[in-house]
């Protein structure tokens, strides 16, 4: 049996495909964003916290990424519940992507702001910066610059692990790919198209955060590898 | 209805463990196999084929290892084959650990400084001599850390194996769900036994990363 492709097969369902589109991109940008603001506060406590603190933070980091993500989606959809916290399937996979996101950020920060030396940020408070200047500028904007590839491939991932929503039924892509293949029986063209869709979201995003990288950590020559 | 107790749930819950494990191994063993032969293939000096691995690593690490299963699954079937879960679920999850080992590798054999290339061929050693002498012996010291921590990843994506239909310690704990309405225990512990799978080669992987750090090599 020869295999025929029929692409157009997928036209009528142009509209289905752009909602999956905007809900996976919407997901990744709101994520990355809290997910980033997330980690600087567990980066923080990380190394600043008392200990009982930091424990806890590194159980938390240290389940998150341990476990697949999609054990940790279900936990927070279909565990939750049960202790009578009731979220939708959007608000799950929110929550998901950002704790993952934040774990796995907090981690990567946390060297990068062990890398700043003691001395630095006393110079910075003898300059008459105050407490929350000089750890702005001298220890995480630095820290950021420093870790800022790790930072985009993590991003990266978690747009790409976003995928998995698609199983509580939340209406990305990858799900926008299962109805049409239910509807047409054009599996393959289906998954081929969104694949490819990732593919293209993963290279643009990769040119979104070295465009961005290039603004942000103009200072740093060389910085950015 | 029948009724679980707690032992039923964590009895089912390892059993169906013992398939993670398996396709684990599979896709780790297959996945470093073929990743091995793409690593040597891109030293070989052919540019044709450097590029065209260089291409099959990006395409895997940019898009969703989902879509790959997917692909495999009902891709192979559009292509007239019959292929099981388990087929699938082995063939995507190699050719997913291959590429990211690849990426791994090239990047442990670039790590040697090119200095140690141009003194070894002024000691007269060719290419393969430099390589087996020189090179490998300090770039498989690099190579062990990294490639011990991709392991938990496989570990991870062999999860997404349940959405296929392939019975593995997720899936297994969807099933169980379903029978027993217990969500928040099942998969507290489905997480924990891929914690105990994954955290000790975590730790493993970190200590050795450090004790190659301390040597001074990095």
């Amino acid at each position: 049996m020869g295999l025929t492709l029929d692409f157009l097969a997928l036209s009528p369902y142009a509209g289905e495909l752009a909602r999956g589109l905007v809900t996976t991109v919407v997901l990744t940008v709101v994520t990355t964003l809290s997910g980033l603001m997330l980690a600087i506060v567990v980066a923080y406590l990380k190394v600043h916290a008392a200990t009982w603190v930091r424990r806890i933070l590194g159980g938390y980091v240290e389940l998150t990424r341990n476990t697949p993500f999609i054990v940790q989606l279900f936990f927070i959809f279909f565990g939750l519940p049960a202790f009578g916290i009731k979220i939708d399937a959007i608000t799950a996979a929110f929550l998901a992507m950002t704790l993952n996101l934040a774990a796995y950020t907090a981690e990567i920060l946390r060297a990068g702001i062990e890398a700043t030396g003691r001395g630095q940020l006393e110079a910075a408070r003898t300059l008459g910066m105050s407490k929350l200047q000089s750890y702005r500028h001298v220890v995480l904007v630095p820290a950021f610059a420093r870790i800022y590839p790790a930072l985009t491939s993590q991003c990266i991932i978690v747009m790409l692990g976003s995928a998995v929503v698609s199983q509580i039924s939340v209406f990305d892509l990858t799900f926008a790919a299962n109805f049409i293949q239910s509807r047409n029986f054009r599996s393959f063209e289906a998954y081929l198209l969104v694949t490819l869709v990732y593919l293209l979201l993963a290279v643009g995003m990769r040119q979104l955060f070295l465009l961005v990288g290039r603004r942000l950590f103009a200072f740093r020559q060389g910085g950015l590898a | 209805m029948i009724e679980f107790t707690l032992w039923d749930i964590v009895r089912n819950l390892l059993l169906a463990a013992r398939w993670t494990i398996v396709l684990s191994l599979i896709a780790f063993i297959g996945g470093a196999s073929l990743g091995l032969l793409f690593t040597v293939l891109r030293l070989s000096g052919n540019r044709l084929l450097k590029v065209m691995i260089g291409i099959y690593v990006d395409v895997f690490q940019g898009t969703p290892l989902l879509m790959q299963l997917f692909l495999a699954y009902f891709g192979t079937a559009a292509l007239g084959f019959n292929v099981s879960a388990w087929a699938a679920a082995s063939i995507a999850l190699t050719l997913f650990t291959s590429a990211f080992l690849c990426d791994i590798w090239r990047g442990c054999l670039e790590a040697v400084p090119r200095g140690q290339w141009h003194a070894s061929r002024v000691l007269g050693m060719d290419y393969l001599q430099t390589m087996r002498h020189v090179i490998l012996p300090q770039a498989l010291r690099l190579s062990v850390p990294p490639t011990v921590g991709f392991s938990v990843q496989v570990i991870k994506g062999t999860a997404l194996a349940s959405v296929i239909g392939f019975v593995e310690l997720t899936k297994a704990g969807t099933m169980l769900n379903n029978a027993t309405f217990a969500p928040f225990t099942i998969f507290a512990l489905v997480a924990l036994i891929y914690f105990a799978l994954c955290y000790p080669l975590s730790r493993y992987s970190r200590y050795l990363e450090r004790r190659l750090y301390d040597a001074g090599m990095r």
